[in-house]
C-alpha cells in the first residue's frame, strides 16, 4: 500500500521540479523587486507580498544555472518556513500532479553536486521524471555556497 | 478637593484590583492552605485597605476590614487553620468592601449597609476553637460560597474604576502591527492624492492622513509604561546587594514618569540591572574608604530619565571611586585586546569605554555579584540591538557616570529617504545631524581628496564622507573618481557612535514614517540594514544601519571597529602596521608631527588680535568659553620658531569636556596610512616616530599634551557640561 502525495511542480531551466504542495503557500507572477546590495547572490531581491517584506531567491542561480534569455519574468513560489515565507523564483509554473512512494528513488550518483545538495529525490512519473526540490536546503545559503558561473 | 477626590479614585481603582486578585488568591489558598506566600499577599492586600480607608475616614468599612485583617493574622501566624467556612467569610468579606467601594464612588460615602452580621460571623470564627475539619467543611461550602456570585457581578457593573481596563499584551501589539499597516497604505494613499485633482477626493485623503496619525499615536501610547515600572524593584536589589558587600548607599531617581514602549523597557531591564549591580558591587567605594577620601560614608546611586529629541535618555551615576583608567588600560594590554600603540591613542574617554569591549574585566575577585563573564559588552550589545547607545564617563575620585539613550519606540519610526543608483533607501532620523547639498563647483572646491579618502570641511570640522553607492557596491568605480562628473552633491550628515561622517547620496526625497519590518535569515548577517519598510508607492525598500554602515566604511572610532564581530586579538594585530587617520602639521620649519584625526575636534584659524592674556597664558574667546592655547614648537624644544603667522592656524583637541587649542606653524594634511612605528623613549610628548609620505615624522602623544596641560585648562568650564558635549559629536 503506497500513499500518493501532490506536488506544485515547475520548470528552471532544464529541470522539471516539486515542491510538496503542503509547503506551498502560493503561486504569483512577477513582482517588482527591491534589489538587496551586499547579499549573497541567489538573493533577487525583496518582495511587497501583501504588506509582507519576502525575500525572493533565485533557483537557477541556485542551482548553478546561468541567468534566463530572453526578459521573461520569473515565477514567484512562495514557500512556509518557521521563519515566515520566502519566495523561490522559477521560469514556469506546471501543474499540481500526484505521486506515489512506490515511484520515489533516490538522485542518481552522477548528478552534478550543486544539483545534489538541492534535490533530495525523483519520482519517476509515466512520462518524465519529477525531481524533489529540497526546500530547506534551497533556502539555506550556507555552504557549499553557490557557486559562480 | 480635587486633590482629595484624586486620592479616593487612585484609591478605588487599587482596592477594586486589589479585590480581584484577593479573590484569586483566597480561592488558590484553599487548594494550598499552606502556602505562606500566598497568605502574606491576602493579609496585605486586606491590611492596605484597612489602613487606607481609615486614613480616608471611611469608618464602616474600616471596621469592616479590620476585623477580616484580625481573622488573617491568626491563619497566618498557624493559630488558626483555613477552613472552607473560613474561606467563604473571607470572600463575602471582599464582596463587602467591594460593595462599600462602589458605593464610595456613587455617594462619597460608605453606605448605610449593615455588615454587623459579617462583622459578628469573623469574630466568631477568630473566637472559636479549630473545628474538626471534616465535620464542618462541608456545609460551610455550600452555605458560605452560594451567595459570592451574582450579587458581586453586579454591583461591579457601573464602577467607574473599571474605566481602567486590563488588556492583553499580545492583542496590543496585534494592533501596533495593523497600525503599522494602515500608517503604510495611508503613506501609499498620500502619494496617489498628489497626483489626483478630484478636491472631494484630496480633502478625505487629508482626513485619513490625520485620523491615522492620531490614531498611531493613540495605539503607540497604550504601550507606553513608565520607567518607574521597572526602577520600582531597584532600591530594593540595591539595599540587598548593600548588604552583602556592607556598604552604604540610597538610591534617588528622577524622571520616575517617563514612558517608553514596553518592548523597550522589557529589553533595557536586564542591561539595566546589570549595570545597577556593577556600580553597586565595583563602583562605589566601603564607607570607611569613602570617609577617609572626604565623603559621606552613604554613597548615592541617581538614576535619572528625561525625553530628548525623540529619544529617551536614562543616565545612572554613582558617586563611587570611577573607573581606574590605568587599571583599564593594564586589563585591556594583559587580555590583548589592544596593543599598546592602539592604547596610546586613546582618549582617557575611550580607554573608560574599553569597559565594554568583550570579554573585559578589571575585577580580580570574582563576585557572586556581579563579574561572572557575562560583562558590559553584553549590556552594551542589548541596548545596541533596540537601536540605542551607552557611553560611560568618568571621574576617577568622583564617580561614574553611564548615559543611555534609547529610541522610545521601535515599531514606527521617522525615516529619511534617499536614493542610490536608482535603489531607495531609509536612514532613521535619530541618527540624522543635518543635510548638506554642494552644487558642482562648489563640490569641486569644497571636497577635498586627501589619499583617496574624500573630505569635507563642515563648519571647520573634517567630515569624513563616504559613498552609500561605492559602500554597498551598486556600482562599480569610486565615486568622485576622474571622469564622473558630479554636478550636485547630496551629503547626509550621520551620527554613529562617537564620529559624525558625511553619506554622499545621489538624491535625497522626503521623510516619511516607515514600519520597520525585519529581514528573511538569508539577509540578517548584512550589517549595512536595519530592516525594510514599504513604501508610499508600495515597494520595498531597506532601511540603513547607521552604524553598521560607519563600521563598513570604517568611520567609527577605534572602539567601535574592535568591537566589531573580529576577535580582536586575532591576527589582525600582528599585521605590519595597521591604518590610521592622522592630520599632519608643521612646527618651526620643517619639523613634520601628525596627531591621530580622532582626538582632534576642529581646526580654527584665528586672528593674532583675539588672542588674550589670562595670568601667563594666552586664550582666547571661543564659542563663548576661553579656549587656552598652547604653542606645540614651544613644549616640543622647537629651536626654529619661525614668526608667529596671522591667521594663526589652530588645532583645537578635545579632552575629557574641555578643549585645548595647539597653535601649530601650518596644518598640512590628513593622511590614512599604515604605520610602521619606530618607538623610542618618550621624549616629553613624541612617543615615535613613522614615514608618512616619504617623510620622517614625529608622532604626537595627544595625551600626554592634554594631560600636561591639564595644570591650565579651564576646570571651570566643566560646570557647563551639557554645552560642551552638544559641541563634541
Amino acid at each position: 500500500m503506497s500513499s500518493v502525495r501532490q506536488f506544485c511542480t515547475f520548470h528552471v531551466g532544464p529541470l522539471f521540479l516539486g515542491i510538496e504542495v503542503c509547503l506551498v503557500q502560493e503561486v504569483i507572477r512577477a513582482q517588482a523587486m527591491t534589489r538587496v546590495p551586499l547579499a549573497a547572490r541567489a538573493v533577487r531581491g525583496l518582495i511587497n507580498l501583501r504588506g509582507q517584506i519576502v525575500t525572493a531567491i533565485d533557483l537557477r542561480e541556485r542551482l548553478g544555472m546561468p541567468q534566463a534569455e530572453g526578459d521573461r519574468a520569473p515565477m514567484n513560489v512562495v514557500v512556509c518556513t518557521e521563519d515566515g515565507p520566502v519566495s523561490l523564483l522559477v521560469d514556469d509554473i506546471g501543474d499540481v500532479l500526484e505521486a506515489e512512494d512506490a515511484d520515489y528513488e533516490d538522485p542518481p550518483e552522477t548528478l552534478d553536486p550543486v544539483s545534489r545538495e538541492l534535490i533530495r529525490g525523483v519520482y519517476k512519473l509515466p512520462e518524465r521524471l519529477l525531481l524533489v526540490l529540497d526546500t530547506a536546503a534551497a533556502l539555506g545559503l550556507e555552504p557549499p555556497a553557490v557557486l559562480p558561473r | 478637593m480635587s486633590d482629595m477626590d484624586d486620592i479616593v479614585r487612585e484609591f478605588l481603582v487599587e482596592s477594586s484590583e486589589g479585590l480581584d486578585t484577593l479573590d484569586r488568591n483566597l480561592v488558590a489558598l484553599e487548594r494550598k492552605p499552606g502556602d505562606k506566600e500566598l497568605m502574606g499577599g491576602i493579609f496585605r492586600a486586606i491590611h492596605t485597605i484597612k489602613g487606607t480607608c481609615g486614613f480616608l475616614g471611611f469608618g464602616t468599612l474600616e471596621s469592616v476590614a479590620h476585623v477580616g485583617e484580625s481573622l488573617l493574622s491568626d491563619l497566618r501566624d498557624g493559630r488558626k487553620v483555613l477552613t472552607p467556612e473560613i474561606t467563604s467569610a473571607l470572600l463575602r468579606l471582599v464582596d463587602a468592601v467591594r460593595a462599600m467601594l462602589s458605593d464610595i464612588e456613587v455617594t462619597g460615602a460608605d453606605g448605610q449597609q449593615d455588615f454587623s452580621e459579617l462583622i459578628e460571623l469573623l469574630a466568631r470564627l477568630q473566637r472559636s476553637d479549630v473545628a474538626p475539619l471534616a465535620v464542618v467543611a462541608a456545609p460551610a461550602i455550600a452555605e458560605g460560597a452560594a451567595p459570592v456570585g451574582p450579587d458581586a457581578a453586579e454591583a461591579r457593573g457601573t464602577q467607574a474604576s473599571d474605566s481602567n481596563i486590563r488588556v492583553d499584551v499580545s492583542l496590543l501589539d496585534r494592533l501596533m502591527n495593523l497600525v503599522g499597516e494602515l500608517v503604510l497604505a495611508r503613506n501609499q494613499i498620500l502619494q496617489y492624492t498628489a497626483t489626483q485633482d478630484d478636491r472631494g477626493f484630496v480633502a478625505t485623503s487629508q482626513r485619513l492622513n490625520l485620523i491615522t496619525a492620531e490614531l498611531q499615536e493613540g495605539v503607540m501610547r497604550t504601550r507606553m509604561q513608565p520607567i518607574g515600572n521597572l526602577w520600582a524593584k531597584f532600591p530594593r536589589i540595591v539595599r540587598d546587594l548593600a548588604l552583602t558587600c556592607r556598604k552604604q548607599i540610597r538610591v534617588e531617581m528622577e524622571g520616575r514618569e517617563t514612558e517608553l514602549d514596553r518592548t523597550i523597557l522589557e529589553a533595557i531591564k536586564d542591561p539595566l540591572t546589570h549595570i545597577i549591580r556593577n556600580a553597586v558591587d565595583h563602583g562605589m567605594e566601603l564607607p570607611a574608604d569613602r570617609v577617609a577620601r572626604g565623603k559621606p560614608a552613604e554613597g548615592c546611586l541617581r538614576l535619572r530619565a528625561y525625553h530628548e529629541g525623540g529619544q529617551v535618555n536614562i543616565a545612572i551615576s554613582d558617586d563611587g571611586g570611577g573607573v581606574n583608567a590605568e587599571r583599564v588600560q593594564a586589563k585591556a594590554l594583559q587580555q590583548g585586546l589592544l596593543t599598546v600603540e592602539q592604547l596610546a591613542r586613546l582618549t582617557d574617554r575611550e580607554v573608560v569605554n574599553l569597559i565594554f569591549a568583550p570579554g573585559f574585566s578589571t575585577v580580580e575577585r570574582v563576585s557572586h555579584i556581579s563579574g561572572r563573564g557575562v560583562g558590559m559588552d553584553v549590556v552594551k550589545t542589548n541596548i545596541e540591538k533596540i537601536g540605542g547607545t551607552v557611553d560611560v564617563h568618568s571621574v576617577p575620585g568622583e564617580g561614574t557616570t553611564l548615559r543611555i539613550k534609547i529610541p522610545l519606540t521601535l515599531a514606527i519610526i521617522p525615516a529619511l529617504n534617499v536614493s542610490s543608483a536608482g535603489d531607495r533607501f531609509a536612514i532613521p532620523q535619530v541618527s540624522l545631524l543635518e543635510l548638506v547639498r554642494l552644487d558642482g563647483n562648489e563640490a569641486r572646491r569644497k571636497i577635498e581628496m586627501v589619499h583617496g579618502a574624500p573630505v569635507y570641511r563642515l563648519r571647520g570640522r573634517l567630515l569624513p564622507l563616504v559613498s552609500l553607492e561605492h559602500l554597498l557596491g551598486l556600482e562599480p568605480g569610486f565615486w568622485g573618481a576622474p571622469g564622473r562628473p558630479h554636478e550636485v552633491v547630496n551629503i547626509v550628515v550621520l551620527q554613529a557612535d562617537e564620529q559624525a561622517f558625511g553619506l554622499v547620496v545621489d538624491d535625497i526625497n522626503d521623510t516619511e514614517e516607515i514600519v520597520v519590518k525585519p529581514l528573511g535569515r538569508q539577509l540578517k548577517g548584512i550589517s549595512a540594514f536595519a530592516g525594510a519598510t514599504i513604501m508610499g508607492d508600495g515597494r520595498v525598500a531597506l532601511i540603513l544601519d547607521v552604524l553598521g554602515l560607519a563600521l563598513k566604511a570604517g568611520v567609527a572610532s577605534d572602539r567601535g571597529k574592535h568591537r566589531a564581530t573580529e576577535p580582536v586579538a586575532g591576527p589582525r594585530s600582528t599585521e605590519a602596521g595597521e591604518r590610521h587617520t592622522l592630520l599632519l602639521f608643521q612646527l618651526g620649519l620643517e619639523r613634520r608631527v601628525a596627531i591621530p584625526l580622532s582626538t582632534v575636534a576642529r581646526l580654527e584659524e584665528l586672528p593674532r588680535s583675539a588672542v588674550e592674556r589670562v595670568g601667563a597664558h594666552r586664550v582666547v574667546q571661543y564659542r563663548g568659553r576661553l579656549l587656552p592655547l598652547l604653542r606645540l614648537a614651544e613644549l616640543l624644544g622647537e629651536t626654529g620658531v619661525a614668526e608667529e603667522r596671522d591667521p594663526i592656524p589652530v588645532v583645537v583637541c578635545h579632552h575629557e569636556g574641555r578643549d585645548l587649542g595647539l597653535v601649530v606653524e601650518n596644518i598640512l594634511d590628513i593622511v590614512e596610512e599604515r604605520l610602521t612605528i619606530h618607538r623610542r623613549e618618550q621624549e616629553g610628548a613624541i612617543f615615535g616616530t613613522a614615514v608618512i609620505q616619504g617623510k620622517v615624522t614625529d608622532l604626537l602623544d595627544a595625551r600626554a599634551v592634554l594631560d600636561g596641560a591639564d595644570v591650565f585648562l579651564f576646570a571651570g568650564t566643566q560646570a557647563n557640561e551639557s554645552q560642551l558635549a552638544g559641541a563634541w559629536p
